[in-house]
């Protein structure tokens, strides 16, 4: 288990590194000169030459990348284009709200999706499998930023009893717990629905195995064959599903927060890239690639854990 | 001897698309106590399904739609799943065919073992652990506190047959179900396990209902043998009789199709034809498109059972033919 950690944590460096480089050539490829954003319009050629001259710009560009791998290597993510503002600040204060919303996503999905998909296969093809099983499909289907819009209009407009958006007091306080619900729904439904459909056709295939007849024939009680025999066994794809689920979840946060208007990561990005704040971007998408690496580690530790037969060493 | 399992009349049916078909059509037959009673027939006889009905164990679109079941005087056929759920494990147990898969992969052996222990007998951990250890050992697993830790991936197939062993006979049942608990074993680890489950059912009087398609096996732990054929009995009586005298053309056809290596002339035959359909209705006796001694009396007329012996019966016409004679001979 250590070394698969220690083994992890060298892939993820080599693959911020990649990661890294990949973003940093396809902001230079990429249309859009930040130096006429800063300037405005009325800037003269002479003030673009000094503001590119003041930012780096008009070094070659593997010049460029090679100076930020060394200052990322020294803890400096340099310092935003548009506001001046030390990135690694500006992803400190926000980088805690993108968090909250994304765990309080994954955990409505996990106990929606792995509920509705145990009881849906084991009364399979009964009202309620019929039902969960066309709601999963529904919300798989659903763009969460019409559903968001919808929750807002329901929930915050019509019926007034949560906030529209914002996310500002701590994810432990009454008030905080209000702002994170239509998010974390919002955020959460398509993965609920994805986990739900492997949750049940998984279990579907545990129920039916010998070693579930042997508990029952041992006396077991119907819900300790369930949720104690079936489940541990049912979940080792299901927890799959969770991981690649995070990635996809990571993103959603762009449009959630963009919805609820979130002060996080996501939207923090979405500027940058519209201003061709270079450091922003760069640092926003290195730490989402960052968080993707680290809970796909944490999956496959849970693997090791839930599955005597899985062995890493 | 005391009957310790009563089946009377027993019809198991199945809900499919095509409607309800039945896989065993109205068997009866009786276990007593210390007594092993093998159950022999192709695959698909509906010998495994005469099994899990007794221990309700059916798939869920499976059911008793007739007859009755009675264990140790009780009418199992009447009761609640819960109060089943409270013989099962405990009064009565089942081992599987398949010890590869029969144990939950993600649990200790330890775990299963002890389950049984905690439900049935209330056993703190610590009880059910000591008492796991013995049973492991009367099983015959060496070093048995190293294996209560171990995973069933980490033993053998011969060694997870054991465990299923010492877990059916945890809370020491009166009725062992053994669904061909051999079919996926070496032959040598087979021999191994007949013995244990022999000397097992010795020690503790139990009665058996042993399941295989294995002549060998029937010969070596049987006491009577019960031979089904497309879900009905054909013939059933004790294991001297069924080998030495037996009367139902499938009987001798079962015994015949046992390769015999000590009569260099013996030629292996087989059973033409195959089991027919669940959903196939056939006139008369349900074996007479495969039978070689087949009358028009076979196609038109469902034989009754008839005794052979007292101990020894037969659901076959030809039967009632030796009667006759009998009755002729001895008048």
């Amino acid at each position: 288990m250590v070394s698969l950690i220690v083994r992890r944590f060298f892939q993820l460096i080599l693959l911020l590194i990649g990661i890294s480089f990949l973003v940093f050539m396809s902001m230079h490829i990429a249309p859009g000169d930040p130096a006429s954003i800063i300037g405005g319009p009325t800037a003269s050629a002479s003030d673009l030459e000094a503001i590119r001259e003041s930012l780096g710009l008009n070094k070659p560009v593997l010049v460029q990348y090679v100076d930020y791998l060394s200052g990322i290597l020294q803890g400096d993510l340099g310092y935003s284009f548009q506001t001046n503002q030390s990135v690694a600040d500006a992803i400190m204060t926000r980088f805690p709200n993108t968090l909250n919303l994304a765990i309080a996503s994954m955990i409505v999905a996990i106990i929606i999706g792995v509920t509705a998909g145990i009881i849906s296969a084991v009364k399979q093809n009964s009202w309620f499998d019929v039902s969960s099983t066309t709601i999963a499909l529904a919300g798989i289907s659903i763009p969460n930023f019409w559903l968001g819009t919808m929750l807002i209009l329901l929930f915050s407009v019509t019926l007034q009893w949560l906030p529209v958006g914002g996310l500002n007091a701590p994810f432990y306080t009454v008030e905080g717990i209000k702002q994170l619900i239509l998010p974390a729904i919002t955020l959460g439904t398509g993965s609920a629905a994805m986990i739900a459909r492997m949750s049940r056709s998984t279990m579907l295939e545990v129920i039916r195995a010998d070693y579930i007849r042997t508990a029952k024939a041992k006396g077991v009680r119907q819900r300790g064959v369930i949720w104690i025999h079936a489940l541990r066994n049912a979940m080792i794809p299901v927890i799959t599903v969770i991981g690649v689920n995070f990635g996809a979840l990571l993103g959603g946060t762009i449009i959630t927060e963009q919805v609820f208007a979130i002060n996080g990561v996501g939207r923090l990005m979405i500027d940058a890239i519209a201003a061709r704040d270079f450091p922003v971007v760069q640092a926003t998408v290195l730490l989402v690639a960052a968080l993707f690496v680290l809970v796909n580690l944490i999956v496959d530790i849970i693997y090791a854990l839930i599955d005597p037969r899985i062995s890493y060493d | 001897m005391d009957k310790l399992l009563q089946v009377d009349n027993l019809v198991t049916q199945f809900r499919t698309a095509e409607g309800k078909l039945s896989a065993v059509r109205g068997i009866s037959f009786s276990v007593e106590k210390g007594e092993t009673l093998c159950i022999v027939g192709e695959s698909g006889c509906g010998k495994s399904i005469t099994s899990l009905s007794i221990m309700g164990l059916l798939p869920s679109n499976g059911e008793i739609a007739e007859g009755s079941i009675t264990f140790e005087g009780e009418v199992l056929t009447k009761k609640k799943e819960e109060e089943l759920r409270q013989l099962r494990g405990n009064k009565m147990s089942m081992i599987f065919q398949e010890p590869m898969t029969a144990l939950n992969p993600v649990f200790t052996v330890g775990y299963q073992l002890r389950e049984p222990l905690v439900l049935h007998q209330h056993m703190t951990k610590r009880q059910a652990t000591d008492k796991a250890v013995d049973l492991l050992e009367q099983v015959g697993i060496p070093d048995p506190k190293k294996r209560l830790k171990q995973f069933p991936h980490e033993l053998s197939g011969g060694m997870r047959q054991r465990v299923m062993i010492a877990i059916a006979l945890a809370c020491n049942p009166s009725l062992l179900i053994a669904d061909e608990p051999t079919t996926a074993l070496d032959v040598t680890i087979q021999a191994q396990i007949l013995d244990l489950i022999a000397d097992l059912k010795r020690k503790m009087d139990m009665g058996v209902v042993f399941v295989t398609h294995d002549m060998g096996v029937v010969a070596e732990i049987a006491d009577r043998v019960m031979v089904m054929y497309a879900g009905e009995v054909v013939e059933i009586g004790e294991v001297k009789e069924i080998f030495n005298n037996p009367q139902h053309p499938y009987t001798k056809g079962l015994l015949a199709s046992v390769p015999n290596v000590d009569d260099e002339h013996h030629t292996l035959e087989s059973i033409p034809g195959s089991l027919p359909n669940l959903n196939e209705t056939i006139e008369g006796c349900r074996f007479h498109p495969r039978c070689p001694l087949a009358t028009d009396r076979c196609k038109r007329e469902d034989p009754p059972i008839f005794d052979v012996m007292e101990t020894h019966q037969s659901k076959c016409w030809l039967q009632e033919v030796n009667v006759h004679d009998k009755a002729a001979t001895s008048s």
